[in-house]
């Protein structure tokens, strides 16, 4: 059963049909899925939930589909991990990480909202699917439209991470390396989407995709005993993923699904040099001043979010904030979170880290509530911004004096790990 | 100065289908202007209340966002190319 009813302008609040449309033709707003909560309400119950697939499909009553899915059976449901150690050395009392860096296929939440959009794209009749992207979302796209059956022509700056390059390539798509940054790839892929009848995820696609984010959220509250958590911080690119975290807490909220009241507060995570979002809302300005981006969280250098506005509004209305961290603070981050919980993150995922523990220390986040770290994406995609940073093996000759000597007679310290 | 004028697929109706345009201009402000005497009704959608280009309209001259130059003050010259692009999602 479907209960997609249309799409409809986030600014003026005219209303379009389902199709591929994805900007109003009145004011420029972009479009949002709008659905018949009500009868949604007649058939949606914690029960049901649980009784469907371990995949982002459990919550299918609130995605953007006529009929069944045809892409992504797997992806989603990934483990939301309760990070005691990692806890201690924030010293915070309850802490989570919700581990994105193992969603299947490709290891990052885009393969969420890829599932999605995919799935819409075949039932609007597209055989040939696009995407502009800063890497994760390259890769989603190139596997899933490979396994969905898709023709593919994918966009990326020219400067992505080699392994981010690799991991399209493989999946044998048109991938092609625009020299320019992220922002100009955008808007050459806008005048490109004008002119080829494609599904492009991030373009006439996006109201559909951006649905897919919201998964992320559901399953937080869903892992947590069906509770929003008290606070969360989430990494910022275009900041569609925070709004669609907060509007999956409120879609929960709305239904009855949830066992406490909402207020979880929401933070948003940017690196220094590409911060349009955070830096807006710790200046509390109306305007997001769009910047060139340099950083080495690839993934988040987007310098004209398309939708900072509606993280900001976000961020504010549930009453969080923001941080901003340096690179080095970026990989201090990956590195803890890593030595502390047994998982490799990619920038991103240092970035949310790293403010996590800037925002505990600037007492925004307090110390005992609960709170939920929203990781990304997978390490070994961004291995270069790290690689300098942690170290070289010990090198030894192929017996136990070698050993005992170079390794039991080191200076080194073995980092404590108790849990 | 004569400048070209790539319109976005949502204001083509408003221009005969044409996606590009050639328009006289000094610059951004008065470029919205002209525009607006050729093709009325397009002013309404690409600035708000105020005059203001809105938030969600992204214009480029020769492939840079104006909000990098001097935004609607941005003076033209020959055969400058401008882009009106929407703002758009991804990652």
């Amino acid at each position: 059963m479907s209960f997609l009813k249309s799409l409809r302008c986030r600014e003026c609040g005219r209303e379009y049909p389902k199709q591929a449309l994805y900007v109003c033709e009145y004011c420029f707003g972009s479009l949002e899925v709008n659905y018949d909560y009500d009868a949604i309400q007649k058939v949606i119950s914690r029960e049901s939930i649980a009784k469907g697939p371990k995949s982002l499909w459990r919550y299918r009553d609130l995605l953007p589909l006529e009929g069944n899915p045809s892409a992504g059976f797997y992806s989603g449901f990934t483990p939301l991990v309760k990070a005691d150690i990692l806890a201690k050395e924030l010293d915070v009392k309850e802490l989570y990480v919700k581990d994105d860096s193992v969603c299947h296929p490709t290891w990052s939440f885009k393969d969420r909202v890829v599932a999605v959009a995919l799935s819409r794209a075949r039932e609007l009749g597209f055989d040939t699917v696009a995407c502009a992207s800063t890497g994760n979302l390259a890769n989603s796209v190139s596997a899933n439209a490979a396994w969905a059956g898709f023709k593919r022509y994918i966009f990326i700056p020219h400067n992505l991470e080699k392994a981010k390059i690799v991991a399209s390539l493989v999946y044998a798509p048109q991938l092609v390396a625009v020299n320019g940054n992220y922002d100009e790839v955008n808007r050459l892929c806008s005048e490109i989407a004008a002119k080829y009848k494609w599904g492009f995820v991030n373009i006439n696609l996006r109201a559909y995709y951006a649905e897919g984010s919201k998964t992320l959220g559901f399953e937080i509250a869903e892992q947590l005993g069906w509770r929003a958590p008290d606070h969360l911080v989430a990494p910022a690119a275009s900041g569609s993923l925070i709004t669609k975290i907060w509007k999956a807490f409120k879609e929960f909220d709305k239904l009855g699904l949830l066992e406490n009241k909402l207020k979880t507060k929401i933070y948003c995570a940017q690196p220094q040099g590409s911060s349009p979002i955070a830096t807006a809302i710790l200046e509390k300005a109306d305007v997001i001043k769009p910047v060139k981006p340099q950083t080495i969280a690839k993934s988040l250098a987007i310098g004209n979010p398309a939708d900072g506005y509606y993280a900001k509004d976000v961020i504010q209305d549930s009453g969080g904030s923001a941080a901003i961290v340096s690179d080095d603070e970026i990989r201090d981050g990956i590195k803890l979170l890593a030595r502390t919980e047994g998982i490799f993150t990619e920038t991103a995922g240092g970035v949310t880290v790293a403010a996590a523990k800037k925002l505990i220390n600037q007492g925004l986040i307090p110390r005992n509530e609960s709170l939920v770290l929203a990781i990304t994406g997978n390490g070994l995609k961004t291995q270069e911004a790290i690689q300098e940073a942690v170290g070289a093996p010990y090198q030894i000759e192929p017996n136990l004096d070698s050993f005992e000597k170079t390794v039991m007679g080191s200076e080194k310290k073995h980092p404590e790990t108790v849990r | 100065m004569s400048v070209k004028v790539r319109i976005p697929t949502p204001l083509q109706k408003l221009t005969s289908q044409k996606a590009e345009v050639e328009v006289q201009a000094k610059d951004i402000r008065d470029l919205v202007g002209q525009l607006e005497k050729q093709y009325p009704g397009i002013k309404d959608r690409i600035c708000d209340e105020n005059g203001k280009i809105r938030r969600f309209v992204n214009v480029y001259l020769n492939e840079e966002d104006i909000r990098f130059l001097k935004k609607e003050e941005t003076s033209l010259k020959d055969g400058d190319e401008i882009s009106i692009v929407p703002a758009i999602a991804g990652g």
